[in-house]
């Protein structure tokens, strides 16, 4: 087993010594994923293992922290820049929060687990912008990613992206005003028990169209009034019991309620 | 104008009516009883005495509501294309433009994003149904605590539980009419329901889908049964309400000069019928407000009916909580015998319970006679402290149907309040039993305990 | 205990010796007395009729106003012209029924005035001579003696219910073994839903999940026209829409007879949930668990599709796949079994 990831370990560090990169940056990456592993070996390695390996719970029969072996650095990108990691407690599922990272930590992490096995890189801006589209290419982009939403997304995220409940506690998070890179990483990397959406499932070109998507409806004014959480049926059942009958009986109390009396006597003319 | 109280008191009999010299308003009162020969039925009903209370008005809410229903209904009707035939996208919403979709989903599209008014006259009508049925259940949860049902009014507790009952159906056929994603995955299981019905199933399925679901035509079907069929029904039932309650005369509660022999309040005109008419005013501005600021049922964001598309947070309409927390708690219970399939988990939630639900609630009147063995008409209110046990049983009901409706939206509770989906269905599996039972001891001991207090 | 029945407690409020001491003595209200209260009643119900004339002005002008629609007005970020509508709308109607309510309650008369009741029944008179009325007209018809006509109407009157019944036979066609079979047939490929395109293996990764339908779905003629569209399609997505996920081939627990339906750890299972046919795509890429999102039955994919949770009593239907000479994903042949909700006549023995 060690072994096995030594191996896999080396053939990592191989495989970033010898990708075609310039000699300048490759050797401030050397430097970046130097720094990484401190930061791994200091934060990450109790759930992960030394070498990102991942360790077993003492019943053998879940994980404390699952290998990290070729998640690659979206992966990290993703579970550290959105605060998800480090996890405050183990078990539950990993919530957005405030990243205990900086930035370039991130990238130090993302470069030293990316050295343990090749994965999905960072996406760059221009994998998932509609900049520089024409005004009818985003606009056919917005409705071919509606459609993708809708088949591949709104079952677990809702139709509004306002998420939804999992089996066992687990839960689909509210997907709006999310930053499109992290919603890029998410689709490529599956974090937690979200599928995976890699490239060969939905192209890049089908993941961007998403995005502008989910930016315009971010954009699209609400035409109807307040969405009232976006939750559907049951919120809107809510608001007409508390708000529509409370009122209409209000009212009805209001128009049966006797008015104020006067002490005096009607004066007959 | 002020109008002098004094004469009115004294003008409380019937000959003030005819006056020597006909006012003009008198004077057309005159035309029209030379034909119609009102004069004998209004003699008495123009000055009909309604009770004030505000408990007396919860019917009203309804009644108005059905108004605005109508009202909005035949607005939408002037656009709405009850049709299935394919058409592609090419109105003013953006993102679905040039998508394949049903003339129904467009053209709801088309009243939402072109017709000015549209949009607000399709929230207000999805609204006041919301409203239409809650205030059924209101209304009838008061009937039923203050005894008013009981003789000689049982029959019109039967209207209104089918009215009830019409009120339901009819807003299913109507939210089934856009044909977009939610409406569309409605139909699916009201398909999947009555494909377990034993024998006929799929027959039965077949029939009204015009084939395999979902077909071409149940949309057309279900638009003449939601603005013909059924309201047409609702119409006619709901005179017959007014008109049994006119018969009857409104019940009214107990109080010094208020006996089983007479009814004490104020006259329909004027009083009566500016506070109806006032009512319906405010009913109407309410689900005005409502239709403008909150945004109800949006269809263009649920896209058009996909069979293989779903949406986190699939749920109905409130009114079908009940069914839909019934079949989610019911455990997947299936025989197979001799080659066939007998799906209790479908037949018991959402066939066998609702029915004998609504066998319940049509029969009570009879039932509490048959038990209580009073058969004396009455028209005074009971307290609902003074029927502990029917109002026990109305508590364990209502604590049954709010148990229900969170079990229909346990998904929505698990994303709200962070809890595990799976411990709320087990949680609902043991409390439906249990809970309500409480409820009615609970409710029961309590109504005691106050008829104890008003003794003292 | 008894007398907490609702009966016996309304007998023991009869019984009650006290005499009912009458209406109370009405009192008035200040606009009744007040010369001044009541002209200041006057004014706030004709102000609030005005304000009512006010939003319904501006009710038209927003009409004509605010453009509504993509691009039109907003306000605060929503639909302007939906919003003024509602609120001026909601105005003039609220404004109205306030005015009128208040002019009910503090200029209209509020003296209560007292009508007697009488029950339900009519007179016993009328009610003897409707009985007498009834039976002479029964008598007369001789329904009652005439044995033979009688009997023959009831007969004729029940076989007279059965047209309307007849006639509605063509509602739709009988189901035959249609309920039994979807479009997937040996060799069709398995195509991504929306985008349409074929699926390789080796496009997946570990966890993967495709949301696929048969390539039949998305199959155009030479005109470009889709071959099969409208009812016919809808009715085809509703029965063959599929889930393709991928995982570790050794957390795969084959049903019998199962062992080759899936590719190196892909494995297709019917979308359409066995409980009452939501479509089921909610996948939680480490325990393999599908959930339904309309009543929660959860299948576990990596265990032949079989019901973990929830009110689904049967598997999800597997798709037995494997790749063509291309190298693309294809089914085997046909699902097994009927897809979707349980019916009656389905042998799920």
């Amino acid at each position: 087993m060690v072994l096995l990831l030594l191996g896999l370990v080396i053939s990592g560090t191989l495989y970033s010594l010898l990708s075609p990169a310039q000699a300048q940056e490759q050797q401030s990456d050397e430097q970046l994923v130097a720094e990484g592993r401190e930061l791994f070996l200091v934060g990450c390695a109790f759930c992960h293992g030394q070498n990102g390996e991942g360790v077993v719970t003492e019943d053998g029969e879940s994980q404390l922290g699952p290998p990290l072996v070729g998640v690659g650095a979206a992966a990290v990108d993703f579970q550290v820049g959105t605060g998800r990691m480090p996890l405050t407690q183990p078990g539950a599922q990993a919530q957005r929060k405030t990243p205990l990272y900086t930035e370039e930590e991130t990238a130090a992490l993302a470069a030293y687990v990316a050295s343990l096995g090749p994965g999905p890189s960072i996406p760059d801006a221009s994998d998932y912008s509609t900049e520089g589209m024409s005004d009818e290419e985003r606009e056919a982009a917005i409705v071919r990613g509606g459609q993708i939403f809708l088949t591949n997304c709104t079952a677990c995220h809702n139709f509004a992206g306002q998420g939804g409940a999992m089996p066992q506690g687990g839960y689909a998070p509210k997907i709006r005003g999310v930053e499109p890179h992290y919603v890029y990483e998410a689709m490529l990397t599956g974090p937690q028990n979200m599928p995976v959406f890699s490239n060969g499932n939905l192209n890049p070109e089908a993941k961007r169209d998403v995005i502008a998507y989910l930016e315009s409806l971010d954009e699209t004014p609400e035409y109807g009034g307040f969405g009232m959480g976006g939750l559907g049926p049951v919120s809107e059942g809510m608001f007409a019991w508390v708000l529509g009958i409370g009122s209409c009986v209000g009212a009805a109390i209001w128009i049966a309620a006797h008015t104020t009396r006067s002490k005096k006597d009607k004066v007959e003319a | 104008m002020s109008i002098d109280t004094g004469r009115f008191v004294r003008s409380n009999r019937t000959e003030a009516a005819t006056a020597k010299k006909p006012s003009r308003v008198g004077g057309v009162a005159i035309w029209a009883d030379e034909r119609l020969g009102l004069g004998t039925a209004m003699k008495k009903n123009l000055r009909k005495v309604f009770p004030d209370h505000w408990s007396f008005m919860l019917g009203e809410i309804a009644l108005w509501s059905f108004v605005v229903l109508l009202l909005t209904g035949i607005f939408l009707s002037l656009w709405f294309q009850p049709s299935m035939a394919e058409v592609t996208y090419e109105g003013s919403y953006d993102p679905l433009r040039g998508i394949q979709m049903s003339q129904a989903y467009a053209s709801t599209l088309h009243i939402s994003f072109e017709i000015r008014g549209g949009l607000l006259m399709r929230q207000m009508h999805h609204w006041s149904a919301m409203l239409f049925i809650a205030a059924m259940f209101v209304h009838l949860m008061r009937v039923f605590l203050t005894g008013a049902f009981r003789k000689p009014r049982e029959l019109n507790w039967v209207i209104g539980g089918v009215l009830l009952l019409l009120g339901i159906l009819e807003g299913f056929a109507g939210y089934s009419l856009p044909d977009d994603l939610l409406s569309g995955t409605g139909l699916r299981i009201a398909d999947g329901i009555v494909k377990a019905t034993p024998v006929l199933g799929s027959y039965m399925s077949f029939f009204m889908f015009g084939g395999e679901f979902p077909g071409e035509v149940i949309i057309p079907r279900l638009y003449i049964a939601h603005v013909l069929l059924i309201p047409g029904l609702i119409l006619a039932l709901i005179t017959a309400h007014m008109l049994l309650l006119v018969y009857h005369k409104h019940t009214q509660w107990p109080g010094p000069g208020r006996t089983e022999k007479n009814v004490v309040g104020f006259p329909m005109l004027p009083v009566y019928m500016a506070k109806a008419g006032g009512f319906f005013f405010m009913v109407f501005g309410i689900t005005a407000l409502m239709g403008g600021l909150l945004a109800i049922n949006p269809v263009w964001k649920y896209g058009p009916y996909d069979p293989s598309k779903v949406t986190a947070g699939s749920q109905p309409d409130w009114y079908m909580g009940i069914a839909e927390g019934l079949m989610r708690i019911t455990p997947g219970w299936e025989t197979h015998i001799f080659g066939t399939t007998w799906s209790w988990n479908v037949m018991i939630p959402a066939q066998i319970l609702p029915m004998v639900l609504l066998m319940v609630v049509l029969s009570w009147p009879f039932i509490e006679q048959w038990v209580t063995g009073d058969k004396r008409e009455h028209h005074l209110l009971q307290r609902p402290r003074n029927a502990p046990t029917r109002t026990a049983f109305l508590a364990a009901m209502i604590t049954a149907y709010g148990l229900l409706w969170a079990a229909g939206g346990n998904d929505i509770i698990a994303v709200m309040f962070d809890l595990n989906l799976n411990y709320i269905t087990y949680f609902m599996r043991v409390a439906i039993f249990v809970i309500p039972t409480i409820a009615f001891f609970v409710a029961r001991k309590w109504c005691i305990s106050l008829q104890r207090s008003d003794q003292e | 205990m008894n007398t907490n029945l609702p009966a016996e407690r309304s007998r023991e409020v009869e019984a009650d010796p006290i005499a009912n001491p009458g209406l109370p003595a009405h009192t008035w209200r200040p606009t009744d007395v007040d010369p001044h209260a009541e002209r200041r009643a006057e004014r706030q119900v004709a102000l609030l009729f005005g304000l009512s004339a006010i939003c319904t002005l501006g009710f038209l002008v927003s009409y004509f106003a605010l453009s509504i629609g993509e691009g039109g007005d907003t306000f605060l970020n929503l639909g302007a012209s939906t919003v003024a509508l509602g609120l001026f709308m909601s105005g003039a109607f609220l404004f109205m029924g306030i005015g009128i309510i208040q002019w009910a309650r503090k200029l209209m008369s509020d003296q209560e005035i007292t009508e007697e009741r009488h029950g339900a029944a009519s007179p016993q008179e009328d009610r003897d001579a409707t009985l007498e009325a009834l039976s002479a007209g029964l008598e007369e018809s001789g329904i009652g003696r005439r044995r033979l006509v009688r009997n023959s109407l009831l007969g004729a009157v029940a076989l007279i219910a059965l047209p309307p019944i007849v006639l509605l036979r063509d509602l739709g066609p009988l189901p035959g073994d249609a309920l039994t079979r979807t479009i997937w047939t040996r060799g069709m490929r398995i195509a991504r839903d929306v985008l349409g395109t074929p699926i390789r293996p080796s496009d997946m990764e570990i966890g993967d999940l495709i949301n696929a339908e048969p390539e039949a779905i998305f199959e155009v003629d030479d005109n470009g026209e889709h071959v099969i569209e409208g009812a016919e399609l809808q009715i085809a997505k509703s029965k063959s829409a599929v889930v393709v996920v991928r995982m570790e081939p050794d957390e795969i627990i084959p049903g019998p007879g199962r062992e080759n339906w899936s590719v190196s750890g892909i494995v297709a299972y019917s979308k359409i949930c066995t409980h009452v046919g939501c479509p089921i795509s909610l996948y939680e890429r480490t325990t393999h668990h599908l959930l339904c999102p309309c009543h929660q039955s959860t299948f576990d994919l990596a265990d032949a599709g079989k019901v973990i949770f929830g009110p689904a009593a049967r598997p999800l239907p597997q798709l037995p796949i494997t790749v063509d000479d291309e190298g693309y994903l294809v089914a085997r042949s046909d699902f097994t079994e009927p897809v979707g909700p349980s019916f009656w006549e389905r042998d799920s023995e």
